[in-house]
């Protein structure tokens, strides 16, 4: 690559269930201002902006991009739309940085919205496709059958989703942004209504209106901030939906986007460099599913980790400090959470939810049937 | 930068509608046969990009089904945009920047049968304000016909005899929808379809799929003998509401042109994806292209309008001619959006 890449500028909105008080150009441009704010910069400083979001048809507006450039300052400027399930939100972050470190711009904004209040996602996610059984379970009714599958294979504690959900959620409380702010103990968690077997109501993510933006740029305007996060790495995989012997449970495309990443970033034991993680965790289980899948933890391990509490804040390797998909599921913006979460963990801003001397950390997304994955890997070193 | 060219293309014939194939079906074989053209596998594709819309097939994530398209194992370096294939592959050449990589397969696809076209693209506009007024795109490329003849750039004759080169010059394209000798007389007696618009006027809309092979440096001359090396690619966007934009212009174009570097030389072919007549003229002028330079050989998206596809194929037509030595200097253009808000350009050269 030609040239280093490093994150400047963070912002987001607050997540809701409805953010009745903004439009969709008020919620794009909100987290846009926010993270030129932080990058110490204006809207006339900008380069390029590439927005992810996923599906559009969520809100109702093909191509939203095309409407919403007015909101983002994009008149006279490239801005460029990603759409890869939910993994878009981390797609959209890797072309922005790969436009930096192609030398193709200098000083690109990335973001990413959902604003599901507009919309019922379960329902959209599930409509009658020719030729194939419909779903009529949305997301939840799909990934169930994965975790039970995770859970006989790995011989897992019947309690280790409930534990996620505990912890995410307390990670959450320290986060004002986060959409869910719920104490909650295991008991009940364990009490609450069973929704698709193993998940129960607690370990679902909740639906959100919101929206994440990072500005990005090349090395001669890093120093604008004390405390740039260098990307070290990106990657994205992709698999299909139906091949003999595909395994949803520890998808191979999930695995080869972790071993490309490290290998870009240098990285060679990931639990001993790697500080902390935010990753895509929609539904409880997905915890020490990806803790295997993503080599934190051999195969059938990953819930000993979250069992024995590693993940927690205060744990050997923390995951998802945020509150992760579990506190705020904003669909399209929430793989660019997880990466810009990566970033303010490697920053130092991460206020109440910071990992002391985090170093280097793992933005973490996922999408589709567990096909579509991207990650990167940024660290407070160049 | 790293120097990357176009070193293949294939496309599915555009008709009004391919039935009873679904996202793989069409995917596979233009994937496979531009892959197959030069020689390579899905093995040494280091990254596959693809564009398409979830609003033709009127469901969320269609795009995923494509991906069936193409080979199960290993799992693919692989990205999707909600737009023309013409941006995927703007993707993949900033992928190929990166340099750890040679090659990329670009690819979309689009059924425009499947829907009231018109009518969807109604979709792009403003929720809020817009939308509830039914502005299909027929409606609104009529506005900025209209503005065209009330800015005295053009008339309706004008507008017939970019029509009559369009689907001439598309005789001779087998993959072309609507092609041969049109009357300009007769096509000035059909009634309006919404004025100053007549049928002939418009695009087709058609059903197709196309493909092109990425490759940077010495990987691309090994593969053929004559890379069609994309030397400059931009794109820029305009404010959104109609009213906001002097509609008989395209400064994004322009600019986009500008950056691309096509004045900085003769230009031999442009492919440029003008869906209605009258947007070829404002094309043409914002771009500075003289009559010295052939303009949409292949027809254009008036003889061949597959949403999603068309801009891919107007990059794969320019790139082809660079790649047989009929040219040695074309420009690919691409639009998106309603009346040209967005607009991505490349400059292709032989040497």
């Amino acid at each position: 690559m030609a040239e280093h890449c490093a994150v400047i500028g963070i912002g987001q909105t607050k997540h809701r269930e409805s953010r009745r008080d903004l439009s969709m150009p008020g919620l794009v441009r909100d987290a846009a201002l926010r993270a030129l704010q932080d990058a110490d910069m204006t809207w006339k400083d900008i380069d390029s902006i590439v927005i992810g979001t996923a599906p559009d048809m969520f809100e109702g507006v093909m191509m939203p991009e095309l409407w919403l450039s007015d909101a983002l300052g994009a008149a006279g400027k490239p801005i460029f739309r990603v759409h890869t399930a939910g993994s878009v939100g981390g797609s959209t972050a890797v072309v922005a940085a790969h436009l930096v470190q192609g030398g193709v711009h200098e000083k690109v904004l990335t973001l990413a919205f959902e604003k599901q209040s507009e919309a019922n996602a379960m329902w959209a996610l599930s409509p009658a496709i020719p030729f194939q059984p419909q779903l009529v379970a949305g997301a939840g009714g799909y990934f169930a059958p994965l975790i039970r599958s995770y859970i006989r294979r790995s011989d897992a504690h019947p309690d280790t989703g409930c534990m996620v959900a505990v912890k995410d959620r307390q990670n959450g409380l320290l986060n004002p942004n986060a959409h869910l702010h719920l104490d909650l103990t295991l008991e009940q968690v364990k009490a609450s209504p069973m929704l698709w077997d193993p998940i129960r109501f607690s370990e679902t993510c909740p639906s959100s209106d919101g929206a994440v933006a990072m500005v990005l740029v090349s090395d001669k305007h890093a120093g604008r901030v004390k405390n740039p996060a260098w990307v070290k790495g990106t990657s994205v995989r992709t698999e299909r939906t139906f091949f003999a012997g595909r395994d949803q449970v520890n998808p191979a495309a999930g695995k080869l986007c972790a071993k490309d990443v490290y290998g870009e970033a240098g990285i060679t034991n990931p639990t001993k460099e790697i500080d902390c993680a935010e990753v895509y965790v929609p539904f409880s289980w997905f915890e020490p599913m990806w803790l295997e899948n993503l080599g934190f933890a051999d195969e059938g391990e990953g819930w000993k980790m979250t069992m024995e509490g590693k993940t927690a804040l205060d744990g050997e390797m923390p995951w998802n400090m945020s509150g992760g998909v579990m506190c705020t599921n904003p669909i399209g913006a929430s793989g660019m959470l997880r990466f810009a979460e990566a970033a303010r963990q490697v920053r130092g801003t991460a206020e109440q939810h910071q990992v002391d001397g985090a170093k280097v950390a793992v933005g973490h997304a996922y999408g589709g049937g567990s096909q579509f994955f991207a990650m990167w890997v940024v660290s407070s070193e160049r | 930068m790293r120097d990357v060219a176009i070193v293949s293309f294939s496309q599915l014939p555009s008709v009004k509608a391919i039935e009873a194939a679904d996202e793989p079906e069409l995917v596979q074989p233009v994937t496979s046969d531009a892959m197959k053209q030069v020689g390579l596998t899905q093995d040494d594709i280091g990254f596959t990009c693809s564009g398409s819309t979830d609003y033709l097939p009127g469901r969320p994530f269609s795009f995923v089904a494509a991906v069936d398209g193409l080979k199960a194992w290993p799992p693919l370096r692989e990205s999707h945009v909600e737009m023309d294939g013409a941006f995927a592959l703007y993707e993949a050449w900033v992928r190929l920047m990166h340099g750890d990589i040679d090659t990329a397969l670009v690819f979309s696809f689009g059924k425009s049968s499947l829907g009231p076209v018109p009518d969807v693209l109604n979709l792009q506009n403003d929720p809020y304000y817009v939308q509830p007024l039914g502005l299909d795109s027929i409606s609104a490329a009529a506005l900025q016909a209209q503005a065209m003849i009330d800015a005295r750039k053009a008339t309706e004759r004008d507008f017939a005899e970019v029509v009559a080169r369009n689907r001439k010059s598309a005789a001779d394209n087998p993959n072309a929808q609507i092609k041969g000798d049109f009357s300009v007389d007769e096509m000035l007696q059909e009634p309006y379809i919404s004025s100053p618009l007549r049928k002939s006027f418009c695009p087709p809309l058609s059903d197709s799929a196309a493909a092109i092979v990425l490759a940077a440096g010495d990987a691309a001359k090994k593969l053929v003998n004559r890379p069609a090396w994309i030397r400059g690619f931009d794109h820029r966007t305009e404010p959104h509401a109609l009213g906001q934009r002097d509609l008989t212009t395209s400064p994004s174009t322009k600019l986009a042109a500008e950056k691309a570097g096509v004045g900085q030389g003769k230009v031999d072919v442009a492919e440029l994806h003008a869906p209605f007549a009258h947007q070829e003229i404002i094309l043409r002028e914002a771009m500075g292209l003289g009559d010295g330079v052939s303009v949409n050989p292949s027809g254009g998206a008036l003889a061949a309008n597959s949403l999603m596809t068309a801009g891919l194929i107007r990059f794969g037509e320019a790139a082809n001619r660079v790649l047989s030595g009929d040219a040695d200097r074309a420009v690919a253009h691409t639009t998106n959006g309603v009346c040209l808000q967005h607009n991505l350009v490349a400059v292709l050269e032989g040497e």
